[in-house]
């Protein structure tokens, strides 16, 4: 199994007191697959996500990517995942805005020790970025930006994907063209894919769905 | 927290402002009534030219020239020198009684007898007097009239002390009284003109504390104005006439200001509470005075601080409300609008920068004059200041497209991105830097020669000083045979190639010849002088007339040739040397009353006991010479220990001000951060990137500093001091000195930049992710 979640739980505490979004979820996921994420707004599909890439860790449960629990690991073990192992797309607001988009595309695997120009180059091709290798992010429309940044998670071959409605800032053709190339991409590299979504349609697309419902996984 | 950093830059400015100007204020105050206390010998002197007493029409007719002078009498009575001064003329300053008081005053001036002395004084005097423990022992002071009447001399008057004030016009003394000579004040100029570039000094120093100050407070607005266009957008979009926004801004803003000036002030008057008791010591010392050391909240300080605070708010929010006024109703909030527009003022703030150095570069090569030296100063200062983050942003540009890992690369175009928020703060730093450079580079070299200056000048082992020309040959004649040599000195003010000098007779001996720095001169200078032909003058009178080695001047029809230029660091004026000869020819009756005495070191104290015990010299009359110059370096150390304070005080603010903008910048910081946190860097490896950017960026503003302070005390050594004070003063380097300011200035950055670090490093992972979610 390249991912396995187990009974996890998360509380936010705020100033009116705690509030709890995750109450025992269980996923898995193998390489190769695509899983759906659904869910009303708020219902903790990104806070979720967030705990599977390692950004945040869960109160209670266990997360395995690759036999390896998370939730044991240090800030650095969870920075050397994120570098790694798992790459995630953000809906927005994902690029270093002091950097051109070459060096964007390339930063996380450089990171990662993984730089393959050519492979950033092809990437780079297939996004069609070509053209726009040198400027910067705030010179790129909504859409160029989302592709930079799936180049980006996709060129260090990161196992585990994970992207949080990528798409939902953009219009519906933009939305479909990123999506597409995106799940070639990955099915390409033989990587995990867990994507949130609101586009029925898109879920469609992927192998399997799960909805999240009251801080569980209502299949 | 906006509020808070307004608030703080705005007071720490005030603050060093007035607490400069006030340990100014106070010091000249102290200074002054110190200077009273020298007594006559402070002034100027007419005394006669022919041996005569000098008579009342004479005096009258003086006064009626115009001239503010003083009928002085001395003698002796019972060994108690009786000194009869006229109150109503007299400098306000002079005798015992402070007439300011008002106490004594009635009966000071009806004549009926009141003589001032201490107790044992007045003893010996036998007469009833008013004691006065504050005076010096066997020394009284009366009314002229009483004391004619107890030295039985009716009428006659020995000398006349010409008030330090004069009257522009006024006709000259060889017209009006051909028969007087003026005898040139016979102490306190040295260390006054001392302590008055020591004013000069601190004065500059407040001046660019508070430009420091300014650029914080600036900085400020700026972004309390930054994070207000979305409310001011709204407010203007719901139908508020722009006017009255503006309106209602500047009113908050003058109210801050007016706190923040009080919180300055009061702040200062802590500073400057500290700093006084230094001042004053010196000041002490210097003078063998008493001078308060205590503070006096001058209403004019209240005043010149809440203008400068509020000057200074005016300024700095100028600038935010016209952007504001022309800001485009519907503008999109454009997260780095503060650097793109920032890369449109680049253009405008380099070539006002280039222009600026211009400038500087054409006055340095120009510039005379007090005001031309300033303008000069602030031209070097506001251009450089501009121009720096130019040079940083160059500077990172380059290392970016040099760096070679990718977190390296990141980091120097990250660092880059943030200059625009940080200039401010490190523009103060540059100054702030530049000021320690210059101004300790100015008084250390000052140091160094007047130290020099002070061997040189302070030749003589003991230094007499006799009370009339009586007890000068009784001095002369009792010790001539127990010591190496006697050298009188006297002098005269005459002037040479129209302009007032100084002139000494001098008895030349090797002591001058070993000890004299010429900064230009003939062959065997001193053996022409004393031959009567030649003449020494001092780089005063050598850059003022114009003169040259060389050339023949006039000294009352007497032609002399210059063969020789002396530095001479404690003096305002003219001054020239010629032979003892020739002085006493030209000027028979003027005599000395100072003498250096040539001794071995270990006869010095057998010498003073003669001179005590059988001429009846009292202890003050005489100096040692080791005693002067470890003064001298007295006052100098306490100089540093202040300067140095100020030099402290002025990083700090600096420090503080890298502080409130990388804490102004934390916010903005998030969204540009997150993106390398989410992609596999650890929020520790992100805090210490952000205390080694903070270091960094300081350390590339020391370096630019360094020249920069050098070219101020070049500025103020060359420029300003040479129109102040008429002397150049060398100067020399103090590596050490800059290396310690540098490790303070790294010091202060990685303190300010910790605890925005820390803050980061310790963000929580929510914090950070919110940049992400769509809630944004
Ligand atoms: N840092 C936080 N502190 C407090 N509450 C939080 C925090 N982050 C998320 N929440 C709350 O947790 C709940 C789940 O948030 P989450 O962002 O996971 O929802 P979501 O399913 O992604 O919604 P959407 O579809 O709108 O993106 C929301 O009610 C949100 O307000
Ligand atoms: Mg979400």
């Amino acid at each position: 199994m390249l991912l396995t979640a187990t009974d996890i739980h998360k509380t936010f505490h705020t100033a009116d007191g705690p509030f709890t979004v995750l109450r025992g979820v269980d996923l898995a996921l193998e390489a190769g697959e695509s899983l759906a994420l659904t869910g009303e707004s708020g219902s903790g599909k990104s806070t979720l996500l967030h705990l599977i890439g390692g950004l945040d860790t869960p109160d209670q449960g266990q997360i395995m990517i690759n036999s390896a629990d998370i939730a044991a690991m240090d800030d650095n073990g969870r920075a050397a995942l994120r570098r790694g192992t798992v790459g995630v797309v953000f809906q927005q607001f994902n690029l270093i805005p002091s950097l051109r988009v070459a060096d964007n595309i390339a930063f996380q695997s450089r990171l990662a020790g993984r730089d393959d120009p050519k492979w950033n180059a092809d990437l780079a091709d297939r996004m069609g970025l070509t053209a726009h290798l040198r400027k910067y992010p705030e010179q790129l429309s909504g859409g160029q930006q989302q592709r930079v940044a799936i180049a980006r998670t996709l060129a260090p071959r990161p196992k585990l994907v994970l992207a949080d409605e990528p798409t939902g800032n953009l219009d519906e053709a933009t939305a479909d063209d990123v999506m597409s190339l995106m799940l070639d991409l990955v099915a390409d590299a033989g990587a995990g894919l867990l994507m949130v979504t609101h586009s029925i349609a898109l879920a469609e697309r992927l192998s399997r769905r799960v909805h999240l419902r009251a801080g569980q996984v209502a299949a | 927290m906006q509020l808070f950093t307004l608030l703080a830059g705005l007071a720490l400015a005030t603050a060093l402002w007035s607490g400069v100007q006030a340990v100014n204020t106070e010091a000249r105050a102290s200074y002054d009534s110190a200077a009273a206390t020298l007594g006559e010998a402070g002034y100027d002197q007419l005394v006669s030219g022919d041996d005569q007493p000098i008579s009342l029409e004479t005096y009258v007719a003086l006064r009626r020239a115009g001239w503010l002078v003083s009928p002085v009498i001395e003698g002796q009575i019972n060994g108690v020198r009786l000194i009869g001064i006229e109150p109503l003329t007299a400098p306000s300053s002079l005798g015992p009684v402070n007439l300011a008081d008002g106490a004594d005053i009635g009966a000071f001036l009806s004549g009926r007898g009141q003589v001032y002395g201490t107790v044992e004084t007045l003893a010996a005097l036998d007469v009833t007097g008013s004691v006065a423990p504050d005076l010096a022992p066997n020394v009284a002071y009366t009314d002229i009239g009483v004391a004619q009447r107890m030295l039985d001399r009716a009428g006659e008057v020995d000398l006349l002390i010409v008030a330090p004030d004069q009257p522009l016009r006024q006709l000259a003394l060889r017209e009006v009284a051909p028969n007087l000579i003026r005898r040139a004040a016979a102490a306190g100029s040295d260390v006054g003109k001392l302590t008055d570039s020591f004013h000069l000094n601190l004065t500059a120093f407040g001046l660019l504390s508070f430009a420091v100050g300014i650029f914080i407070v600036n900085g400020a607005i700026g972004l309390a104005f930054e994070q207000r266009r979305p409310v001011v957008r709204t407010l203007r979009a719901l139908g508020v006439p722009l006017g009255a926004l503006i309106g209602l801004i500047a009113v908050e803003l003058m109210l801050m200001a007016l706190l923040a000036g009080i919180i300055g002030v009061a702040l200062g008057y802590v500073i400057a509470g500290m700093l006084l008791p230094g001042v004053a010591a010196t000041l002490n010392g210097l003078y063998g005075a008493s001078v308060a050391g205590t503070l006096q909240l001058r209403p004019s300080w209240w005043i010149s601080g809440l203008a400068i605070a509020l000057g200074g708010t005016a300024l700095a929010a100028t600038g935010a409300l016209w952007q504001l006024s022309r800001m485009p109703l519907l503008a999109a909030a454009q997260p780095r609008a503060m650097a793109m527009a920032a890369g449109r003022r680049a253009k405008v703030q380099g070539g006002l920068a280039a222009i600026l150095i211009i400038a500087t570069l054409i006055l340095a090569a120009t510039a005379q004059g007090l005001i031309a030296g300033f303008a000069m100063l602030a031209a070097l200062l506001i251009g450089a200041a501009l121009g720096l983050p130019i040079i940083l942003s160059a500077v990172l540009a380059f290392c970016a497209n040099r760096a070679r890992g990718v977190v390296g690369q990141w980091f120097w175009a990250d660092t880059r991105q943030q200059l625009p928020g940080l200039s401010l703060a490190l523009m103060a730093l540059l100054l702030a830097m530049a000021a320690n450079v210059g101004v300790s580079t100015m008084v250390s070299s000052f140091r160094l020669t007047f130290v020099g200056f002070l061997d040189q000048r302070l030749s003589s082992e003991l230094y007499v000083t006799a009370a009339d020309a009586n007890q000068a040959a009784q001095i002369t004649e009792r010790i001539a045979s127990e010591v190496d040599v006697i050298l009188p000195i006297q002098s005269v003010t005459m002037p040479i190639a129209s302009i007032p000098t100084e002139v000494f007779g001098t008895r030349i001996h090797d002591t001058y010849r070993d000890t004299w720095v010429l900064l230009d001169s003939l062959d065997l200078p001193w053996d022409q002088v004393a031959s009567g032909e030649a003449i020494l003058i001092n780089e005063q009178l050598f850059r003022r007339a114009g003169l040259n080695v060389g050339d023949q001047v006039m000294l009352d029809a007497v032609p002399l040739t210059i063969v020789g230029v002396y530095g001479d660091y404690g003096n305002p004026i003219g001054q020239a040397v010629i032979g003892e000869d020739l002085f006493v020819k030209l000027y028979p009756d003027v005599g000395p009353l100072r003498f250096g005495v040539r001794v071995p070191e270990a006869d010095v104290n057998r010498v003073r006991s003669i001179l005590r015990d059988d001429v009846g010299i009292p202890d003050a009359q005489m100096i040692n010479q080791a005693g002067i110059k470890a003064f001298s370096l007295d006052v100098f150390d306490r100089t540093f220990v202040v300067t140095t304070a100020l030099n402290v005080l002025t990083l700090a603010v600096a420090a503080f001000a890298i502080l409130m903008s990388l804490l102004t910048l934390a916010t903005m910081r998030v969204p540009q951060l997150s993106p390398a946190w989410a992609v596999g860097m650890t929020r520790a490896e992100l805090g210490r990137l952000e205390v080694i950017r903070a270091v960094l960026l300081a350390l590339l503003t020391a370096v630019i500093a360094l020249p920069l302070g050098l070219a101020l005390a070049w500025a103020l050594l060359a420029v300003v001091n040479v129109a102040a004070f008429g002397w150049q003063l060398p100067m020399y380097l103090f590596p050490w000195d800059y290396v310690r300011l540098f490790g303070f200035a790294v010091l202060a950055a990685a303190i300010a930049s910790l605890w925005p670090a820390i803050r980061l490093a310790r963000t929580p992972p929510a914090g950070l992710l919110k940049v992400f979610s769509n809630e944004r």
